[in-house]
């Protein structure tokens, strides 16, 4: 009896001995780790970056988690990570709160009305307006006569439609709701509605990150909801064509995506430290634009000595890191379905980027 | 008619089925929950997939965090447990130490998530960062009523005569509870701290709001770190079947960990029970 | 006064026992100073209102509907657990040959080993769908123009969230109702045979009633349980916020107290009042859950008349 239990004992002390050890290798290695929290919008290709910064550079590591925009907002005004991804800019109380705050947009990307209908492939047409009813519980059954209309070529169940949104403050959400906000009056004036990363949702279930919601409408039949297009295409989900400024039915793609980007980002835009608030690429005006574009940011402040225990070594490791994102790491962008940014937003960026100080001193030359 | 013996005697029977039924009903989830661990986690299993970051396809961080977090929090969870049950058992004649037990009770009962607030509260937001640190504080919060409790009991199980023995050869009361009463009961203490070990192993919901998580190995008890429970957690939300695989790969590991702890522990006590 | 080896060792050990009582009210100080500015904000309404508006300057945060979500989820999980439990137990005790009850105690036993993040694994690629298929489409099919069975067809919701609770809940109503069953004195089944009744009317009538107030507190610890847990029903219950999570139907998504701490208390910033609302959130649960583990502490005590912590 007394073996038995020195062995499981022995096991216990092994294992937290081991732990300890490698703690212990991990923390004096020479590795600088970049902390980063906030939007999983762009999250499928700041991952690809990520991965490839690693063999590029080998003693800096970039931890970035995909907890949603709000919460990345959260963590750059509580100072608790290096940089914050947030696919909305900083609103005037947000400003106010993060003084300083450098916006960095780091790629665009278009957001798809995903749907799990039986035997309906891809490109269901839809407009504005009807989608906001559908999210607004207005319109509950796939056979609506609001929808059918569009469709008369597609055979619609009469079923209820189930609705999925996101559960967690997000910059996909806030998006998607300026586009609503923008197509109905009554979403953009309801009690509870209109733009915002979370709002007061009148019907349906909530799902924690996109890849939550492309999982759950996957997964629950006749459903709708809406997510970044990378995520779409790689859980190969069906998503519709959404009615443009011009009139036409546009499938969220690579190209129509880059064509809302050209149309509404070449030119007019802050700069790096000014506001970004009434920035939007939505209902771009080119005939062959998809409606529901945008950008997201990467969000650092000026003065990188405001983050607690931030050193010299630091400062440069995250300049040097949004340097390639906004270059190096943009051919990335279109082998997983974000538009690469034009070219004077990388303009714009390289600006930015170079107005970073540590301690007053720009940090890169 | 309706009390015929005959017909009691089919009630008789027919209850006895819908017990057994329950019995099955329970059973019936966890073996789908250990068959599904299994069959979709066994596959996972690799060298890589063990030791390796999340950008090779790995859970090595949360393994790693994992065992920080049983270490560290062991280290402060054991001794103070221990001795509050010493304190319990030896000397918890008086109000004041019922008051210990009842609040102790209630909180083995605890929400983790609260706990999890309390410690955000206290760490997190002093060190403003996300840590290791708070993470141990979490979890010790949850173990160290657990090891009273059990301690408490094991000691209650020594006879009195064993005390005495010591104390008439003249021993101090320290001395006997340190050295005859503790090691006489150690089977049981060692029981308690394994099922501690196994609880805190799982729990997640504390973690979510203290270390947040990590691609990468350790960096310091007052920077972010992975756990297998959060591994597991964020991958159950992700759409892609290779990120969901590796969820059902960590919940192997994980509860390999957890369910092993508890054969050992019910194997020894068994064993203890027959000598 | 000399300090003796043994008063060191007494004031140290009672310093430390001292811990429980600070952990309670650390925890307590914490989650009431951090809930302050929201109750100040919105006074009873907080507890008592249904609206929800995140969007700056429009904020609104009351928790009505968690609160009851929370015992909404908790009722179903005491309606499936507490008659499986009390099925397992008498089964182990009065039925089984010992052969058998000792595994399969052993068994039911285990499921409390399996931590909550793997019951919600389980229950978002498996437990859900049987749900589905077996129990709500069946259900909704015929009985769907009752409200309580109406329903969309997704089965992330307050029911399935219930069902995986009863599960969770069930080792620990069995394990004590076993203790409870088998403490009850043979001669009261001796007593009962003599007079000619059947096995099954031992148990029904004498044995069962006999142990009901420690059955009763058995449940009253599985309910405490089935209230604070959250990783699982968090990652099953369908996350409705606002007005329209409030528990009507079994079918609809939902949103307990614990699981909307656990999917947006992240979001909030430091001091901000949404943060200040799910520190509230935390503190009705706290409550709650004081109330009923005081009330399951209170109940044992009398039943296995405790003194001094021995069971006698």
């Amino acid at each position: 009896m007394n073996t038995k239990y020195t062995i499981v004992i022995a096991i216990v002390a092994i294992a937290i001995i081991a732990g300890a050890i490698v703690a212990y290798t991990y923390s004096d290695s020479g590795i600088i780790v970049l902390n980063g929290t906030g939007a999983s919008f762009p999250y499928p290709l700041l991952d690809e970056m990520i991965k490839d910064y690693e063999t590029i550079k080998h003693n800096v590591q970039v931890d970035y988690n995909p907890s949603g925009s709000g919460a990345g907002v959260s963590a750059l005004i509580d100072k608790i990570v290096d940089f914050a991804g947030s696919d909305a800019p900083l609103s005037t109380s947000e400003t106010e709160k993060a003084p300083n705050t450098l916006h960095i947009p780091e790629t665009i990307g278009s957001i798809a009305i995903v749907y799990n209908i039986a035997d309906v492939p891809s490109g269901l047409k839809l407009t504005g307006q009807i989608v906001a009813d559908i999210f607004q519980g207005k319109i509950t059954k796939w056979n609506d006569s609001a929808i059918t209309k569009l469709n008369p070529e597609v055979t619609l169940p009469s079923d209820t439609i189930n609705v999925i949104h996101r559960s967690d403050s997000s910059g996909t959400t806030f998006i998607f709701t300026g586009y609503l906000s923008t197509s109905s009056t009554s979403w953009k004036n309801g009690e509870g509605l209109g733009q915002g990363k979370a709002i007061s949702w009148p019907t349906g279930i909530g799902a924690q990150g996109n890849a939550a919601v492309a999982q759950t409408v996957n997964t629950t039949k006749n459903s709708i909801g809406y997510v970044e297009l990378a995520y779409a295409i790689d859980a190969k989900m069906t998503y519709a064509a959404i009615q443009n400024p011009s009139g036409n039915y546009i499938l969220p793609t690579l190209e129509s995506t880059t064509v809302a980007a050209q149309a509404r980002a070449s030119s007019g835009l802050p700069a790096g430290s000014e506001s970004w608030s009434n920035v939007n690429l939505l209902n771009a005006n080119d005939a062959n634009a998809y409606p529901i574009v945008g950008f997201s940011y990467i969000m650092v402040y000026k003065e990188l000595d405001d983050i607690p225990e931030m050193t010299q070594e630091r400062a440069t490791a995250i300049c040097e890191f949004l340097w390639y994102v906004i270059h190096d790491g943009q051919n990335l962008a279109k082998q997983v379905n974000y538009a690469p940014l034009p070219s004077n937003v990388v303009e714009i960026n390289s600006a930015t980027i170079k107005s970073i100080t540590f301690n007053n001193q720009p940090v890169l030359k | 008619m309706i009390n015929s013996y005959g017909f009691r005697k089919f009630k008789n029977r027919f209850f006895f089925i819908i017990c057994a039924m329950c019995v099955v009903i329970a059973v019936v989830p966890l073996a789908s929950i250990l068959f599904e661990v299994v069959t979709r986690g066994a596959p996972q299993l690799s060298l890589t997939f063990l030791t390796a970051t999340a950008s090779r396809g790995g859970i090595g961080p949360a393994i790693q965090g994992t065992l920080i977090l049983i270490g560290l929090t062991s280290l402060i969870g054991v001794p103070l447990g221990v001795l509050s049950g010493i304190y319990l058992s030896e000397f918890g004649n008086n109000k004041y130490a019922q008051s210990v037990r009842a609040i102790n009770n209630i909180l083995t009962q605890f929400p983790s998530i609260i706990v999890g607030i309390t410690a955000y509260g206290i760490i997190v937001i002093t060190l403003r960062s996300f840590s290791a640190i708070a993470g141990v504080v979490a979890l010790a919060f949850i173990m160290i009523p657990i090891i009273t409790r059990t301690t408490e009991e094991s000691l209650k199980l020594i006879p009195n005569s064993i005390r005495e023995a010591s104390l008439a050869l003249g021993a101090h009361k320290w001395r006997t509870t340190l050295s005859v009463v503790l090691p006489s009961a150690k089977s049981g203490l060692a029981t308690g701290v394994l099922l501690a070990v196994a609880r805190i192993a799982g729990e997640t919901a504390p973690l979510i709001l203290t270390i947040a998580g990590s691609r990468y190995f350790f960096q310091g008890l007052n920077k972010q770190m992975a756990a297998l429970p959060l591994e597991i957690w964020k991958n159950s939300l992700q759409s892609s079947p290779t990120l969901q695989a590796q969820g059902w790969g960590a919940a192997l590991v994980l509860i390999l960990v957890v369910l092993s702890i508890n054969i050992a522990v019910r194997l020894v006590s068994r064993s203890r029970m027959k000598t | 006064m000399k300090l003796t080896g043994d008063k060191i060792f007494k004031i140290s050990a009672t310093i430390i026992a001292t811990s429980a009582l600070a952990i309670l009210l650390i925890t307590g100080y914490t989650l009431a100073v951090g809930s302050v500015p929201v109750i100040q904000k919105f006074g009873l309404n907080f507890f008592f209102g249904q609206q929800w508006n995140p969007i700056e300057g429009k904020e609104v945060f009351n928790i009505l509907p968690y609160v009851l979500g929370t015992l909404a989820t908790s009722g179903i999980a005491l309606l499936i657990g507490v008659p499986l439990s009390l099925g397992i137990a008498v089964f182990l005790v009065e039925m089984a040959p010992k052969s058998l009850s000792v595994p399969i105690s052993y068994l039911v036993e285990l499921l409390s080993a399996v931590p909550s993040v793997i019951y919600g694994l389980w229950g978002l690629f498996i437990f859900q769908f049987w749900m589905r298929d077996y129990i709500q489409i069946p259900l909704t099919k015929y009985l769907g123009w009752i409200p309580l069975f109406s329903s969309s067809q997704s089965s992330l919701n307050i029911f399935t969230a219930g069902a995986i609770l009863a599960i969770m809940i069930i080792p620990t109503i069995a394990s004590i109702s076993k203790e409870v069953i088998s403490a009850v004195p043979n001669s009261i089944r001796e007593g009962a045979y003599s007079i000619g009744a059947t096995k099954w009317e031992v148990i029904h009538r004498w044995v069962l009633s006999y142990g009901r107030s420690g059955i009763f507190g058995a449940i009253i610890l599985g309910l405490g349980r089935a209230v604070g847990e959250t990783m699982a029903v968090a990652m099953l219950i369908g996350n409705a916020i606002g007005p329209v999570a409030m528990p009507i139907s079994l079918f609809q998504p939902g949103q307990t107290m614990a699981s909307l701490i656990a999917n947006g208390f992240l979001d909030t910033t430091r001091g901000s009042l949404a943060s200040s609302t799910y520190i509230g959130v935390g503190l009705t649960l706290l409550f709650i859950s004081l109330i009923i583990n005081v009330g399951a502490h209170v109940v044992m005590t009398r039943v296995f008349k405790v003194k001094g912590g021995a069971v006698e």
